[in-house]
């Protein structure tokens, strides 16, 4: 189902640490020249659209930008309180959505992680009858977009009504069907990087008379931080971000989530948003998880740079 | 993928009784994630099985409504026939657009992720740690915030293109502004059906490879750092050219690094909601509409859950088809491995 853009982290092996510092080398003067030109085109093309949108979120004079302006008239932060008080046209702040995203963000990187590294670290150290199977079938979920399974679960979610509550038109309700698509990704995630670990730490514990659970608690635990960190991280931008099943399932603009707000700011629907406006309202969501990223980047990419090579 | 299984084995010749504790003790870890599992998503696949055949609609989903109707294969024919009330549904130029949107993204994103990695990877260059915190930026903006952003990019009036091409190209030649309708342009570039593509599409391009390529530059970065200096030595006395060397050396150990994030690329990108969702809203006349998205209309937009369900299923067996033939190519192609 779905799986956020990057997987796998493994132990520092990475990019860094390998590196063997060749000799530097000797550029002519021209050729540096024709390369920094060339890096530097390519660092304007990834800058320009956040560069756009910074300017536009504090450049409140206009509605809707009518020339190209990267640096701003007379900068305010007027759109980030307008979004941060009211950011859609139903009576809700942005801090009430945010807490609406933050629940779905937490239930699912916790759940996703407690569940999925017990599952991985069976998977990665025992044998037992159906263990095949199981991966097999926990491998053909994962290729599936969390959305194969929209219709079933609206349909059966629907059906959970507990006076009056109805599991369907509840955050809790789309928090199972993101866990859902989370899970199989996190078993699968965390099962990679368990076996990397080795098995001699184990054994030894074993001689010393700790049992499986002991082990487990003692040894791989405090070992897998990294990766337990990471998918913890992409649940929580599962949940963070999360659209399609609030989009569907909540019909109380009380429990929306981040996205589906912003859903309502963007494209056909920005007439009636300013422009400024929607620019805060996406700093605003993508500003806290991008910070984390950039900060967990090493664990995150260090699996994926080493991931491949070892097959 | 499946390093484990080589370690799994025990010591040898374990009793009957010692095996059955080992797997009772499997199970008590695996409880949690089964029970999960079996209720969230395995039964729904198989009530999804039965959905599919019945004419299960927003009228069935009250609690004292009665059960839906048993319509066979009709769900599967409708969707096979294009014949479902979606506006401009098609289901073989979807399907046929969806394969190349993902394929054409992945050869993008995989050819300037090497090509980018190659650049910072020449000795002496200045900057490079500077250039390197830069280009990572796209991979950690949340994809939801990139495909909205990247929609009002291309508004043909307030958009950030359209006034960059205004304040450059159009001031040289002195052209009236330019009200490029990127995401709406009804007709298309190229119809050659079923492959449709309208200009939409190249936005999308535009955008998702913004989105895509760092990602692969930043996997080509480790494959080429790992390879050892000797090599390239061995090469140069061998008296191999730069392109020799490239070939020789680089593109074999790049291989096993990136053959299996291009195939991990191609399924996402085949399943990539947002950009088409938000950006074009599958427009114009469907013709940038994804499978992931159809889907997602068919429950949201026409509460046809018998329908989705089949059409899920549908998406399923493409899927399936998919992973057998990359993982297929995948083995017979592989000349070198690690």
């Amino acid at each position: 189902m779905t799986t956020p853009n990057v997987a796998i982290a493994r132990p520092v092996a990475g990019a860094e640490a390998k590196t063997k510092r060749r000799p530097k080398g000797h550029l002519s003067l021209r050729r540096q020249i024709v390369l920094q030109v060339l890096c530097i085109l390519i660092a304007i093309t990834v800058l320009f659209p956040i560069a756009w949108i910074v300017s536009m979120s504090l450049d409140t004079t206009n509605a809707r930008p009518t020339g190209l302006n990267l640096i701003p008239n007379s900068p305010s932060l007027e759109a980030y309180k307008t979004v941060l008080a009211r950011p859609t046209q139903n009576d809700v702040s942005f801090v009430e959505l945010a807490l609406n995203s933050m629940f779905l963000a937490v239930v699912i990187a916790t759940l996703s992680v407690a569940i999925g590294v017990l599952a991985a670290y069976a998977f990665s150290r025992m044998k037992f009858r159906g263990r095949e199977f199981l991966m097999i079938a926990i491998l053909a979920v994962l290729m599936l977009p969390a959305i194969a399974t929209l219709a079933p679960l609206y349909v059966m979610l629907n059906k959970v009504v507990i006076a009056g509550f109805n599991l369907r038109n509840s955050l809790p309700g789309v928090a199972l069907a993101v866990l859902a698509g989370q899970l199989p990704f996190a078993i699968w995630n965390m099962k990679g990087y368990l076996d990397t670990i080795p098995r001699e730490l184990e054994e030894a514990a074993t001689v010393d008379g700790a049992g499986r659970v002991q082990t487990f608690v003692r040894i791989i635990l405090p070992l897998s931080t990294p990766v337990i960190a990471v998918t913890a991280f992409f649940g929580f931008i599962a949940g963070w971000t999360e659209f399609y099943f609030s989009s569907i399932f909540l019909d109380n603009y009380k429990n929306w989530t981040l996205a589906v707000a912003l859903n309502g700011m963007v494209g056909q629907y920005s007439g009636s948003t300013p422009w400024s406006s929607f620019a805060a309202f996406s700093i605003l969501v993508a500003l806290p998880v991008s910070v984390v990223y950039l900060f967990l980047q090493r664990y995150i990419i260090s699996g994926l740079t080493v991931g491949g090579v070892k097959g | 993928m499946t390093a484990a299984t080589a370690g799994v084995a025990g010591p040898p010749r374990r009793s009957f009784w010692r095996r059955s504790v080992n797997s009772r003790t499997a199970y008590m870890f695996l409880a949690p994630a089964l029970l999960v599992m079996v209720v969230i998503t395995f039964y729904p696949l198989a009530f999804q099985v039965w959905m599919s055949f019945t004419d299960y609609g927003l009228k069935n989903l009250k609690p004292t409504a009665p059960p839906p109707n048993y319509v066979g294969f009709n769900n599967y024919i409708r969707i096979l026939n294009s014949d479902i009330v979606i506006p401009n549904f098609d289901f073989l130029r979807i399907l046929v657009f969806n394969l190349f949107w993902a394929f054409t993204n992945v050869v993008i994103h995989v050819i300037l992720g090497v090509a980018i990695a190659l650049l910072l990877n020449v000795k002496g260059l200045k900057g490079r740690s500077v250039y390197r915190a830069i280009y990572i930026l796209p991979v950690v903006i949340p994809p939801i915030i990139v495909a909205t952003v990247w929609r009002n990019m291309f508004d043909p009036q307030y958009g950030a293109i359209n006034q960059l091409i205004n304040s450059t190209v159009g001031v040289l030649f002195k052209l009236p502004p330019a009200g490029i309708e990127w995401l709406t342009k009804p007709d298309p570039i190229i119809n050659l059906y079923p492959l449709v593509l309208p200009l939409a599409y190249f936005a999308l391009l535009a955008a998702n490879t913004w989105l895509g390529w760092p990602l692969n530059s930043v996997v080509a970065t480790g494959a080429l750092q790992s390879i050892p200096g000797d090599l390239y030595e061995a090469a140069e006395m061998d008296g191999a050219g730069a392109w020799m060397k490239f070939k020789v050396v680089t593109l074999p150990h790049l291989r096993p690094a990136m053959l299996p994030y291009a195939i991990y690329g191609f399924v996402i990108t085949f399943n990539l909601f947002y950009l088409s969702y938000f950006m074009s809203g599958g427009g114009p006349f469907g013709q940038t509409e994804l499978l992931v998205t159809t889907a997602y209309r068919l429950v949201n937009e026409q509460h046809l859950f018998g329908v989705a369900a089949s059409f899920a299923i549908f998406q399923f067996f493409i899927l399936l088809a998919l992973t057998l033939i990359t993982n297929k190519l995948a083995k017979t192609t592989a000349s070198y491995d690690a």
